[in-house]
């Protein structure tokens, strides 16, 4: 067993993703606390992205099976790479790989999971996560006390600006495991946004609408605020899953990440998937008749004023 | 048959069958029998038909009316019919006065020419053949006194008759009120024609016409060919014809033949139209009489449980549906008052509940390879009600899932239908099905799911229930815990909605100024289950209904009163029928109480308002003398409404419209209620129910109405006029 | 084909929710239970394959789950073909020790497809589909929004699973059979069950119960996490909150927008 911090790298088409760069900066932080080292792991051949100067090493797989991400593939490459590198602790983000990943890889080298991180502390030689459970309504805190740990982040939990610093990490390439060669899935297609309809991310106003708006008829409500004001509306995944709204306009972990200069949300409880997608956004005013909602927490403004009465209210205000 | 030779200038009578030869007669009493047997085949066919249905448990209903006895709802207007108001066409007469005495002169016009058939029929074929064949004459009651009464008879009544028919005419041709138009409210993508219908009304209309006016130039062909003896003076308007006749130079002779030729037109006539009863509008005439009688609007109050020993919920095929149901379908005149009122009609919603029943009934005659001639609506395509049986489901394809979910409840259709048909069980039946099928809004699939896990349609925690009251300096009784003499039954949108949440404070600080001893249930209060039932969820009304009746059983209470006129409904009159009677009070009974005793001394206010009754309230349980009672009390200036009391109009959330998307309206119902108070000139719209207070505080801001109409519950008016205890003795003493 | 459906019953999140005595967990005795939305998505996914393939749909439930009674029989009322309560697996299970339950019962019952929600609002320890896939050894998929039998070579069986990445991008896999698959959402929304019908179903009776036995699972997971605190997240970026009639927040809102130069005027 070593003190070393994995990180499995997950990259785009701009190369290395921003939660790959938080998890690097706070492996940098863990690593540094227990002596250990912090290795970038980067499956698939091909560039290797910018943005893993935080890690020590970068440990690279090849092979072609996995140029694009298949579930059984990473899954058995990793699950290899942890038995002969044994970290300490090995950090995903709590992405679509995280949830394929992390409580598999698990149960296969036999370690703690914790999901859902948000917070993440050394002690001693081992580590203590924050985890944020119930929709973001309650935080739990773990002391993972075995040598050997996995933990899924919740995106954007960790400043990213720990992990953007320079280095030059050695490289290792490992040659995959022989069972690639006899996998139980394929993939077919790659599936890309529908192109045609509006890009939320450029959008410099978003009026968001959540669960609470009841039903498609209603999205007219913000439609007609949204023209007034010369915003966009965009939704939160029920809505989009609903048939309400397109998907190219949903916000949050499985859509869109958005930063324009106003979001205003409408009946949207702010879970972690959603808050995920808009935290970073420079103003944002909440709408939720639940005084509770966890949306509240990120709001710059709030209010529990009934959505169906402030919609046209701001409507009237906007001059409509 | 000898006729009465000789004597026809002298005696006080008239030859039956003057003028028509012996062929002539045999031909006759063919064709009759023909049309005979035509009409009681048409009329086996309907009865067949209804026979199909369930029993409807309304043979007793009938039969008491038959007697003569209504039964008498809960502030004394009748549930059910009797024999006088079909006698008096009094529920045609309601809110159309002209049309009722139309009617009621058309009515017994054909009593009278149908009782005078008769007679002549027992007279001419009994009397005369038996009297024959026992003594060797032939015996006639035609004569003397008793012709002379049953001549002035007929012919005032024919002719009034007459004006009557003329009247009905005008109207339909020439005045053409909207209710009379055929307009469906929901429109078939392929389109339609209602152009039979058109046609199966001025044939009814014209062949009765035709008949009385062909009666009248027979009788005075008849008389002028009598040589006008001194008796056809009690034939009056029979004999101002003959007068024209002459007039316009026509010999005894002529009349004679002319006589003959009319009398053929008028037998042709006459037959025609017996034979053409049952195969059309006219049926009305044989039906609607036994639907009047058997109708109960209590079925619309506590409405019926599903169908006994069903493998499905609601109705899907025409054995589901009762007598007294498919009775209904045959007994729409197409009268369109339903249609007129129906707020969801007047809404731009698909839904007339004139439509819903023609459809049906067309529906059931497709089905049963109909027999009605015109009366039926076509399309280029066999659609919706067209449809061969079996193609199309009932609920959802006959008629189409929005028509059905239209429906806010609010009973108008019932309350106004001059024969007894009732619309919203029926609806209700209808949407048991949709929701069997998983048929409903998204929006009311989660109500529904919040109550079935929460007991409230908001979706909040039910442990929330109680929180309103903690903004009082005073603890509200658990009822659960310790006796009180009122349960307050809260409801949901007082309990949770925070814009009522405030009225609800004021009622209990009233209350517990006045030192009423009221409790609540806390977190055992859950929803009624009113609208969950008239939104077809059955078995979530049943498991609400038996967790409240469980809770109400276990707490402490003498009687009830609630805010919510939905929830007061089903607590006075569905519970009973699971075992849990109990007084149920609205609270503006207990308020109007509390201000006649003095518990709660009042100031005058000196407003002008008007006040708008809640369906449930009004229409249904007839609490309308509470809140005028209250609003005299507060020395307000009360401005009906036009459409007031039993007629007022629905504000639209009823029926689980409250939880449905509403975007297809193209005027809310609530907002057209808002302009209608705009006209009074009041400065407050004074409501009874916190469901109104949402929806019409929006309808006001909506309509741009706020500024000068403000939206009130009556607790506020009371809490404004309230007399608190005067200062304490030391501030006066400084005073003075 | 033989589909099975694992569900959890998860707190009801317009509950406030308590945290016990001692601080670690959350109090479960006064919480209303329901069903996890993502298993009700699994639930009409494979209602969705049962449709259009005939194959049997199995919802399987932990007794201990509070109310899980009435989300196995609103899965019968909704179509499912059986229902199966498992016992044995302790009072508050962790997704390990379900997972464990869940692969006991396979392992005597196997199922040609294993499909239940991505997540739950509280499996702290990890996802049950994943985890399960791992015990079982069979290949699993996560974040999938649809699930059709491969019916064009029919050998070896197969599913084609439509797997979501961030920013919309999504995947089309084919999986063979027996897997697990992580439902995040159904191609309809989830139908609704009368309750008249899930009444008659729980008059009827019928809810199998099974105890499986655990399957074996990995030593570490087993303790279970040592979980020191649980609390409300601190209010420490709390929102300023804008108060007054409608049209007062309307005028406030348009005002910080107009303050930032984003509304004209
Ligand atoms: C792998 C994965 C990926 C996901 N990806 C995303 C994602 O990309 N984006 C996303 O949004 N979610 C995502 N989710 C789903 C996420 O967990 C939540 O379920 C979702 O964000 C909740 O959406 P909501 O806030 O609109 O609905 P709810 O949580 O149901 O909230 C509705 C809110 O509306 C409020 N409300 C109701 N009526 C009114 C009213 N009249 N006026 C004002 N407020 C009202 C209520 O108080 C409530 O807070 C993902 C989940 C998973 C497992
Ligand atoms: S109950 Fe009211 S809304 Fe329903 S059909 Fe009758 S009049 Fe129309
Ligand atoms: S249902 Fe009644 S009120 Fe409506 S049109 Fe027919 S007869 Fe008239």
């Amino acid at each position: 067993m070593s003190s070393n911090v994995m990180v499995l790298v997950e990259a785009e088409a701009g190369g290395v993703t921003d939660a790959t760069v938080e998890l690097i900066g706070k492996a940098r932080e863990l690593a540094t606390a227990w002596g250990g080292a912090v290795e970038a792991v980067v499956l698939g051949p091909g560039e290797v992205g910018t943005g893993l100067g935080g890690a020590d090493t970068v440990v690279r797989v090849e092979h072609p099976g996995l140029a694009t991400y298949l579930p059984e593939a990473y899954e058995n490459t990793l699950a290899e790479l942890l038995v002969t590198r044994s970290p300490r602790l090995l950090m995903l983000a709590n992405s679509t790989v995280g949830l394929d990943l992390g409580a598999a890889l698990a149960v296969a080298w036999d370690a703690e999971l914790v999901a859902y991180v948000v917070g993440l502390q050394t002690e001693g030689t081992t580590a203590v996560a924050t985890a944020q459970i119930l929709g973001g309504k309650i935080l739990a805190e773990v002391g993972m006390a075995a040598e050997r740990g996995v933990v899924t982040v919740v995106p954007g939990s960790f400043p990213a600006a720990l992990g953007r610093v320079a280095g030059e990490p050695e490289l290792v390439t490992v040659d995959a495991p022989g069972s690639l060669g006899s996998l139980r899935m394929r993939l077919e297609r790659l599936v890309t946004p529908e192109g045609g309809d509006v890009d939320i991310t450029a959008a410099p106003m978003l009026v968001s609408v959540g669960r609470g708006v009841g039903s498609a008829d209603n999205i007219e409500l913000a439609q007609e605020m949204a023209d007034y004001l010369g915003a966009t509306v965009s939704s939160s995944r029920p809505v989009v899953d609903a048939g309400w709204m397109p998907k190219s306009r949903q916000v949050g972990k499985s859509g869109l990440t958005v930063t324009p200069r106003a979001y205003l949300a409408f009946g949207i409880s702010g879970a972690p998937e959603h808050l995920e997608g808009m935290r970073d956004s420079e103003l944002i005013i909440a709408c939720n008749t639940d005084e509770n909602a966890p949306i509240f927490d990120v709001a710059h403004y709030g209010t529990t004023t009934d959505l169906f009465e402030l919609l046209p209210a701001l409507t009237g205000r906007l001059g409509g | 048959m000898p006729e009465h030779p000789g004597a026809v200038a002298l005696e006080v009578t008239r030859t039956v069958f003057q003028g028509i030869d012996l062929a002539g007669k045999s031909l006759f009493y063919v064709v009759s029998t023909a049309v005979i047997l035509v009409f009681l085949y048409g009329w086996y066919r309907r009865v067949d038909k209804y026979r199909q249905g369930r029993p409807a448990g309304r043979g007793a209903t009938f039969w008491r009316a038959v007697r003569g006895k209504a039964d008498v709802g809960p502030a004394g207007r009748r549930d059910t019919r009797t024999v006088g108001t079909l006698a008096a066409s009094s529920t045609i007469a309601r809110r159309d006065t002209s049309a009722g005495i139309a009617h009621f002169f058309i009515f017994w016009g054909f009593i009278v020419a149908f009782v005078a058939t008769v007679i002549l029929t027992i007279d001419h074929d009994i009397v005369g053949p038996v009297s024959n064949a026992l003594f060797g004459h032939t015996d006639s009651f035609f004569h003397g006194p008793f012709f002379v009464v049953y001549s002035l008879t007929v012919d005032t009544f024919g002719f009034a008759f007459l004006v009557a028919l003329v009247s009905m005419a005008v109207r339909r041709g020439i005045r053409r009120p909207f209710k009379l138009g055929y307009g469906r409210a929901q429109n078939p993508d392929q389109g339609y024609s209602r152009g039979r219908y058109v046609a199966g009304d001025w044939v009814f209309l014209g062949l009765l016409i035709a008949i009385l006016v062909t009666a009248y130039l027979l009788t005075g062909a008849r008389i002028l060919s009598q040589g006008d003896p001194w008796f056809t003076a009690l034939t009056p308007f029979g004999r101002t014809v003959a007068e024209i006749y002459s007039g316009l130079g026509m010999t005894p002779a002529a009349a004679a033949t002319v006589h003959t030729y009319l009398w053929w037109v008028h037998a042709a006539l006459a037959l025609a139209f017996v034979a053409y009863i049952p195969y059309s509008k006219a049926m009305h005439i044989l039906v609607d009489g036994v639907n009047l009688l058997a109708s109960d609007r209590r079925a619309t109050r506590d409405l019926p449980g599903p169908v006994p020993g069903a493998d499905h919920a609601g109705y899907q095929q025409i054995s589901d549906f009762t007598w007294k149901e498919l009775l209904d379908l045959d007994a729409c005149t197409k009268c369109g008052r339903c249609h007129d009122v129906c707020p969801a009609r007047t809404a731009g919603a698909p839904l007339s509940p004139r439509d819903l029943i023609l459809d049906l009934r067309q529906w059931v005659d497709t089905a049963e390879h109909g027999i009605t001639l015109l009366d039926r609506e076509s399309r280029p395509d066999a659609t919706g009600p067209l449809a061969p049986a079996g193609e199309v489901p009932i609920a959802g394809g006959v008629i189409p899932a929005a028509t059905l979910w239209a429906c806010t409840t609010c009973m108008a259709c019932v309350d106004i239908c001059p024969v007894g048909v009732e619309h919203v069980p029926l609806i209700v039946e209808l949407r048991r099905s949709l929701v069997e099928e998983g048929q409903m809004d998204p929006t009311l699939q989660t109500a529904m799911k919040n109550l079935a896990t929460q007991g409230n349609s908001f979706g909040k925690s039910a442990r929330m229930r109680a929180r309103w009251t903690k903004g009082l300096d005073f603890t509200v009784t658990d009822a659960r815990k310790e006796p009180v003499t009122y349960l307050w039954y809260v409801g949901d949108y007082a309990s949770f909605d925070d814009r009522l949440q405030e009225n609800s404070r004021l009622l209990a600080r009233l209350l517990h100024d006045a030192g009423v001893s009221f409790g609540i249930l806390y977190e055992d209060e859950w929803n009624s289950g009113n609208d969950v039932r008239r939104a077809g969820e059955e078995g979530l009304y049943e498991m609400l209904a038996e967790h409240n009746i469980a809770a109400l059983a276990a707490a402490g209470f003498q009687e009830i009163f609630t805010t919510d006129p939905h929830t007061l409904n089903t607590l006075r009159n569905e519970y009973p029928a699971r075992g849990a009677s109990y007084t149920v009070w609205h609270y503006t009974e207990l308020l109007a109480h509390l201000l006649d005793t003095g518990a709660l001394p009042v100031r005058p206010l000196g407003r002008t308002v008007t006040y708008h009754d809640p369906c449930y309230l009004a229409r249904y349980n007839e609490v309308v003398q509470a809140p005028r009672r209250i609003l005299t009390a507060l020395g307000c200036e009360l401005v009906e409404m036009p459409r007031n009391r039993a007629n007022t109009f629905c504000c639209g959330a009823g029926g689980g419209r409250i939880w449905m998307d509403d975007s297809m309206l193209t005027e809310r119902p609530s907002e057209n209620r808002i302009r209608e108070a705009a006209l009074l000139d009041v400065g407050y719209f004074v409501v009874s129910c916190p469901k109104d207070m949402t929806m019409y505080s929006d309808a006001a801001k909506t309509t741009g109405n706020d500024a000068t109409l403000t939206v009130l519950d009556i607790t506020r008016l009371v809490d404004e006029a309230l007399v608190r205890p005067a200062p304490s003795v030391g501030a006066m003493d400084v005073l003075t | 084909m033989r589909i099975v459906v694992p569900m959890k019953a998860v707190p009801d999140l317009v509950e406030e929710i308590e945290i016990t005595a001692d601080g670690t967990g959350i109090d479960r005795e006064y919480l209303k239970f329901v069903l996890n939305e993502w298993d009700d998505q699994a639930l009409e996914e494979a209602l969705l394959v049962k449709e259009a393939t005939g194959a049997e749909v199995v919802a399987l439930g932990l007794g201990s789950d509070p109310d899980i009674d009435a989300s196995l029989y609103t899965a019968i009322a909704k179509g499912a073909d059986r229902a199966v309560r498992l016992t044995g697996a302790g009072e508050v299970p962790d997704t390990a020790t379900r997972a464990r339950a869940v692969a006991g019962y396979l392992r005597d019952h196997p199922a040609d497809l294993v499909i239940t929600g991505v997540q739950a609002p509280d499996d702290l320890d990890g996802q049950l589909p994943a985890t399960l896939g791992a015990l079982l050894g069979h290949p699993h998929v996560s974040v999938v929004v649809s699930v059709a039998l491969v019916t064009d070579p029919p050998e070896p069986p197969a599913v084609r699973v439509r797997q979501e990445f961030a920013g919309g991008r999504a995947a089309e896999l084919v999986v063979d059979l027996p897997a697990v698959i992580g439902l995040q959402a159904a191609r309809q929304a989830p139908r609704y069950a009368p309750i008249s019908r899930i009444r008659q179903v729980m008059a009827a009776g019928g809810i199998e119960q099974v105890d499986p036995g655990l399957a074996p699972g990995s030593a570490t997971g087993a303790s279970g996490l040592a979980v020191r605190r649980m609390h409300a997240p601190e209010k420490t970026s709390h929102a300023q909150m804008l108060t007054g009639s409608a049209d007062e927040v309307a005028g406030q809102i348009v005002d910080l927008l107009r303050s930032r130069g984003l509304v004209k005027g």
